[in-house]
């Protein structure tokens, strides 16, 4: 843990980085399973950068690799080279196949302002905006109070300016970064105080930044913190700003090249969803087996039990920011509980109770398959997994098995387990909506649904039972941050795989020639929140389908015969004479291809790429009797 | 450390930083010679040599450096 700029979470780079990738390079067709593997490592700066080359040039063959496109902008008042070369490698850690468009160095205005600038002309899906103190007029104190205010303003409307530029001509969110503080003070704490010093003036512009992000639909990478966690003196190098205008220390490159492809993993929403923790040695010292209750280590004032107290805490307070928590061990079932609940309420230190795990496995099987089964039954992919297990030989072979799962290297003191699990980043997101708040709450409802679903006999009941309120409404601006998450999330259930921004939805939206629909559903365990969205084009005679998909959590459940009642009456009313719809096949929608032809649309065409056109006439439609409320 | 241990370990700094198979080393060896060598892989190498000799190159050090024997000579002049 000595060196602040290694990503301890990550297995170090293999000894053989140059051979392995020399390899995955000559290889036709490329092992991107390989290639992936090798980017979990912990590249350094050079390593990035040979990595990313090979990224690129085999841009094509990796297409398939089931990783998610995204063509990333950067607009810089420094050298930005270094970062864009090694960008490509760090996204793919985070499954995003990444191409970047730079703009010449210190062209920033030319390439935002200028409707017609080749950045863009290439149409980014989101535009990395990295200016420094220098570019900002920040970098030099002025202790005039009335003229320190100022100057803070203009460089945010300088920025502002940018941002509607990338908005109006690119038509991209913007990624702004938050300024490191310089290590050199002015006059020492009283820094802090005094309006106008370098760092009142950069602190200044980094909070009233980050407000004018929230609820934008741009986003922004926090350099300020970034910068705080491995230590100022150690981020800033001085001599290479002065030489080459490099922002930040050579060394520092694979931590920001890393958070910077996690923020846009999870713009794309890629972001795990599910922690899952072993109990020995994870979550309490000792083994619950041999120990017992009262002799597992956990809180009580020793530095061991109240490490791991901190691991509860940190899982408990995911948990309320919307994480998922399960449990996977080995052990016997009853030995596993016994600190949850136990005969007098379970351990007295224990924060997570049983409760809070949506899914408790404790068995004898091995790890990998019972991640599987903790994935099938939250109806989530593996790929949405963390694990933490202090034991590296599980560690492994669940990385073995489950290459796509999550799991970081904690170190063999339970002290490091939070600070490196945090520090890895793996829930990072860019909003935070009740959706989130309720989720893990909605999972463990779920978990009991099933549980009912054994006590009535047939499915009808079951339906029945759950007290279903199905509340449909077009997009708003309440909706427009979850629209726009389920849009770029939802892969199984979604019958044309459309993504759309938050300021595409918000176009939508005020489109009089669209319909759109936000659905949601609650029912006696819980509100399972919004959990379908569709747009349709009306035209005079067909609506048109342009995006249908819907949350897996609530397959089964007749809410998409609901949504096409709606959408049928409100057509019908307009005058229309029919619906129609398109199935675009992806790697991950099959669940789907025979969607409309479930509800009743007849196949008007087989297209060569695989997908199928549908229609409903609306005339012959009749609406179904449905086990739910609708509002 | 001699000379021709210093310059075996920048030789195979050299190769990772800049992704060479194999490098007849000489002192005479510059940017001209090796396609690789850029601004920023320079700046990569430099710091990478920073890092396995363990001291830092001043500004004007690294100014000073036109090929590869100039750097080979300050590595030992500093740990010397």
């Amino acid at each position: 843990m000595s060196d602040p700029f290694a990503l301890p979470w990550l297995l170090p780079a293999p000894a053989d980085f140059r051979a392995r990738l020399k390899a995955i390079r000559t290889a036709d067709p490329i092992d991107a399973g390989a290639l992936r593997a090798l980017v979990q490592t912990a590249l350094d700066a050079t390593q990035l950068e040979q990595a990313s080359r090979v990224v690129s040039a085999r841009v094509g063959d990796l297409a398939g690799a089931g990783l998610r496109p995204l063509k990333l902008g950067i607009v810089a008042s420094h050298t930005a080279k270094g970062i864009a070369y090694a960008l490509p490698a760090a996204a793919l850690r985070h499954g995003l196949l990444l191409s970047v468009e730079l703009a010449d160095y210190g062209q920033a205005a030319q390439a935002l302002l200028d409707p017609g600038s080749s950045l863009a002309q290439s149409r980014p899906d989101a535009i990395l905006l990295a200016l420094d103190a220098q570019a900002l007029g920040l970098a030099r104190p002025c202790l005039d109070p009335a003229e320190a205010e100022a100057t803070v303003t203009r460089a945010l409307d300088y920025v502002a300016a940018l941002r509607a530029g990338a908005r109006d001509h690119a038509g991209a969110p913007v990624i702004v970064q938050t300024l490191a503080p310089p290590v050199e003070s002015l006059f020492g704490s009283y820094d802090g105080q005094l309006a106008g010093t370098v760092r009142w003036l950069i602190a200044e512009f980094n909070a009233r930044l980050l407000r004018s992000v929230a609820g934008s639909g741009d986003l922004a990478l926090d350099v300020a913190f970034l910068a705080a966690s491995v230590g100022l003196r150690q981020w800033h190098d001085a001599r290479l700003w002065h030489d080459a205008k490099l922002p930040f220390a050579v060394e520092a490159l694979p931590l920001y090249a890393d958070k910077l492809g996690g923020l846009l993993a999870a713009f794309r929403g890629l972001s795990r969803k599910c922690l899952v923790l072993d109990l020995d040695n994870t979550l309490w010292g000792g083994i619950i087996g041999d120990d017992g209750i009262d002799g597992i280590l956990l809180g009580q004032g020793s530095g061991t039990g109240e490490a791991h107290l901190a691991v509860q805490a940190f899982a408990l307070d995911l948990r309320a920011r919307g994480v998922v928590l399960a449990v996977c061990s080995k052990n016997e079932d009853s030995a596993a509980r016994l600190p949850f609940i136990g005969p007098n309420g379970g351990h007295s230190e224990m924060l997570l109770r049983e409760e809070h795990i949506a899914v408790f496995l404790a068995n004898w099987t091995d790890k990998a398959s019972n991640l599987r089964q903790i994935a099938a039954t939250l109806n989530i992919g593996t790929d949405a997994l963390v694990f933490l297990d202090d034991n590296p030989a599980e560690r492994a072979q669940v990385r073995q098995e489950l290459p796509e799962v999550a799991v970081p290297e904690i170190g063999s003191d339970p002290a490091d387990f939070t600070r490196i699990l945090g520090q890895a980043g793996y829930f990072e997101a860019v909003s935070f909506g009740a959706e989130d708040r309720s989720r893990a709450a909605m999972y463990s409802a779920n978990a009991q649904r099933a549980a009912a679903m054994t006590s009535v006999s047939n499915l009808h009941d079951y339906h029945a039972s759950l007290e279903m309120v199905c509340t449909i409404a077009p997009f708003d601006d309440a909706g427009r941050a979850r629209i726009a998450q389920l849009a770029n999330k939802s892969n199984q259930f979604n019958l044309t795989t459309r993504r759309y921004t938050e300021a595409d939805i918000a176009a939508i939206a005020a489109d009089p020639t669209r319909f759109t629909m936000q659905v949601r559903l609650a029912d006696r365990f819980g509100d399972n929140g919004m959990i379908s969205v569709l747009i349709f084009a009306r035209g005079a005679e067909e609506w048109r389908c342009e995006t249908w998909l819907m949350s897996c959590r609530v397959l089964g459940r007749r809410v998409e015969e609901a949504v096409l009642a709606h959408v049928a009456a409100a057509a019908r009313a307009a005058g229309a004479a029919r619906l129609v719809g398109e199935y675009i096949p992806s790697a991950k929608n099959a669940m789907v291809r025979d969607h409309f032809a479930k509800l009743g649309f007849v196949k008007t065409a087989d297209r060569a790429d695989g997908g199928t056109e549908w229609a409903l006439d609306l005339e012959t439609y009749v609406t179904p009797t449905l086990p739910m409320i609708l509002e | 450390m001699d000379r021709e241990e210093i310059t075996g370990i920048v030789t195979e700094i050299m190769c990772d930083v800049f992704d060479l198979d194999e490098l007849d080393y000489s002192d005479g060896l510059s940017a001209e010679v090796i396609e690789e060598w850029d601004s920023l892989s320079h700046i990569r190498f430099i710091v990478a040599v920073e890092k396995r000799f363990g001291f830092r190159f001043s500004s004007a050090e690294i100014e000073g450096f036109s090929k590869v024997g100039d750097l080979v000579d300050s590595i030992a002049a500093h740990i010397g």
